[in-house]
């Protein structure tokens, strides 16, 4: 394995708080306490964690409407990312943003997006402050396979491409676009085949394998940072819940999530490889899933108890100069 | 003060600005020009205008990119690019072309500010052509404008002359905050006194272009001059306009709008734009709403009527409003009597 074990350790733990963070969300949004449209990001830990790993401050993500596993992987502040769900003060965006508009900054998160695909072309513009001011960080745009199909996308492909861009595209294919399979709505059946149109080098991997996830990101960073312009990723996935919070999912068979659950849970995957290779052994993780739980538990209960906005934030943050 | 056109004002503004601040960078289609061509040159047009033309010489081609038609791409990547350190100048050739990047602007650039709690700062600027009167047909002679004053998070700016074309567009590029510019095809070459120097006319003050007593004349963009010649033949018959140009639409000068009307008493709207929810109609439910005690006469709109540009040069030399309309509508709130 490339991966040191305190690298390791910290994957791990990244997999596990978002694991425990959309879980609890689950639980907590059927008590009708949180505010508007939540799409949870359990069972795509691999993605974030795999790709985030090889990111710093300097770097930039945008993230999709199902991005709280981006936050967490960008390491936002998890209390603040919670208390923003609820709508509080507290929150990361002041309670404006909401969980399909997380964002912070200054960890060079770009934001959730409520457009599936328009991130795409926000990270053509990171990439180019990246590449023009010679900051050496790369920009990575997130979105699904929904957003494989928006032409924001494929503009923002060829830009970064004629431009040779620091940029990394990263399509979560989870197999639905809302409640429409990709294999119906996705012609040619592979994202990655639209790599190569766009003259940048295209990876397919399992999404649930971190260590593979890991790896092309490797390859597609250590481009990016050499000057060599854009990658595309396709990461197949699925997520265990509906689009959003509430929705019936008889799209889709019970066996299924039952299935995924039990054999290609990308935790329990990554539990395996490093046990079996005896780098960390299991109760070291276990008590990173405490810890996960102990947080997220902690952050809810903050969420809760802390304020709402005033009715003096309504007017403000509409302009910088006023 | 050297006599120059509406276009080397604008031009003349990108390059001081330029030099002053190198986080600055000019994209857009052609903005450059020529790349890949088989005239193998390095400049070809600076824009298919001229607009940005010897930008590419001055700033090359890290500051000054052209862009693959494209426009929600590189629109939204001057987004991302604000947001992390750069001060991007966009043009998008004509405003008829926002149709495709519209999510870009409406969903993203106006509202990236506001749902992240004031966190992030969008310093960029897109330049557009806009209006009638080119022959140019209905999908490159809108104006537009009204649908960008309506988000917020946009400031919009509408020069009408070269003087308030340098000095809004400094201003546009210094500010912290998106600016849509709108530039007028039919004055491009319109000269006025410019001074060489940066200087800024601030966004959000209204110029008043003439001062009257007996009709305020509130136009934008070109109707300005629409505005002037029909204020210039009116006082020949003893009616005595003011004439105010709020150069932004976003923010508004209110403030302005309204001391004119309360001291006139009569409002005349002009505007370019289609008729339902336009400048006019703003303008004219501001005064309703704030002024009516003042009021001595029905506020009249000058628009155009509900229809696409037309092509065919009578037509649209029959869509476009003019000097004789306002003239018309200023005559009839000057006549009008309550018992009429």
């Amino acid at each position: 394995m490339q991966q040191s074990r305190d690298e390791l350790l910290k994957a791990y733990r990244v997999m596990s708080r978002i694991r425990e963070f959309d879980e609890r969300l689950h639980v907590e949004f059927a008590t009708g306490e949180i505010p508007g449209f939540v799409h949870l990001y359990a069972g795509e830990e691999a993605v974030a964690a795999g790709i985030c790993a090889h990111l710093t401050t300097r770097d930039h993500i945008a993230s999709t409407h199902r991005g709280h596993g981006h936050c967490i992987a960008k390491d936002c502040d998890v209390n603040g990312m919670m208390a923003e769900i609820y709508g509080k003060e507290a929150g990361l965006c002041g309670g404006k943003g909401g969980s399909m508009h997380i964002a912070d900054l200054d960890k060079g998160m770009m934001g959730a997006n409520g457009i599936v695909g328009a991130g795409t072309a926000l990270v053509c513009g990171a990439a180019l402050s990246a590449k023009t001011l010679g900051t050496g960080g790369v920009a990575v745009a997130f979105t699904g396979d929904g957003g494989s199909n928006q032409g924001t996308v494929f503009e923002a492909m060829n830009l970064a491409s004629v431009w040779s861009l620091p940029a990394i595209f990263v399509f979560e294919n989870n197999g639905y676009g809302e409640a429409t399979a990709s294999e119906w709505a996705l012609a040619g059946g592979d994202i990655v085949r639209r790599a190569h149109a766009f003259a940048m080098p295209g990876h397919q991997v399992d999404g649930n394998d971190y260590f593979a996830v890991w790896d092309v990101m490797r390859q597609a960073t250590e481009r990016a940072r050499a000057g060599q312009g854009p990658s595309l990723i396709e990461c197949k996935t699925k997520r265990y819940y509906g689009h959003f919070e509430g929705d019936t999912q008889n799209y889709r068979a019970k066996e299924e999530i039952e299935t995924l659950r039990a054999e290609k849970d990308c935790l329990k995957h990554f539990r395996a490889r490093v046990s079996e290779a005896g780098l960390i052994d299991a109760g070291a993780m276990d008590a990173i899933d405490a810890e996960a739980k102990a947080e997220v538990d902690a952050a809810v209960k903050a969420a809760k108890a802390a304020p709402t906005p005033p009715a003096s934030a309504l007017m403000t943050d509409v302009y910088a100069s006023y | 003060m050297v006599s120059k056109s509406f276009r080397a004002a604008i031009n003349e503004a990108l390059k001081l600005e330029m030099r002053r601040d190198k986080t600055i960078i000019v994209l857009g289609e052609d903005v450059a020009g020529g790349r890949g061509g088989s005239a193998n040159v390095e400049e070809a047009w600076g824009g298919p205008f001229g607009m940005t033309r010897g930008l590419y010489k001055e700033f090359g081609p890290t500051r000054v990119l052209d862009t693959p038609i494209t426009e929600s791409a590189f629109v939204g990547a001057t987004a991302g690019a604000a947001m992390t350190g750069l001060r991007p100048v966009a043009e998008v050739m004509f405003v008829d072309f926002t149709g495709v990047c519209f999510d870009q602007i409406m969903n993203q650039i106006a509202k990236i500010r506001y749902m992240f709690g004031g966190k992030a700062k969008l310093p960029l600027v897109i330049r557009m052509l806009y209006g009638a009167g080119y022959r140019a047909g209905a999908q490159h002679s809108q104006c537009l404008y009204p649908i960008y004053t309506h988000l917020p998070g946009l400031k919009v700016a509408i020069p009408s002359n070269p003087y308030d074309a340098k000095g809004l567009l400094i201003a546009a590029i210094r500010d912290d905050d998106p600016v849509l510019f709108f530039e007028h095809k039919a004055i491009l070459g319109m000269k006025g006194e410019v001074p060489d120097e940066a200087y800024e006319v601030p966004l959000g003050k209204a110029n008043i272009v003439r001062a009257g007593k007996d009709v305020t004349v509130v136009a934008i963009g070109r109707m300005v001059h629409m505005a002037e010649k029909a204020a210039a033949a009116l006082a020949k018959e003893g009616i005595d306009c003011e004439v105010i140009d709020p150069r932004t639409t976003s923010p508004l000068d209110t403030a302005a709008i309204l001391a004119s009307v309360r001291k006139t008493g009569r409002l005349v709207a002009v505007d370019e734009a289609y008729p339902r929810c336009n400048m006019a109609t703003d303008i004219s439910a501001l005064a309703a709403q704030e002024a009516f005690s003042s009021l001595r006469a029905p506020v009249r709109m000058v628009s155009p009527p509900h229809v696409p540009v037309p092509f065919a040069a009578p037509l649209e030399d029959l869509y476009i409003p003019n000097a004789d309309k306002v003239a018309e509508a200023v005559r009839a709130t000057v006549k009008y009597t309550p018992s009429s």
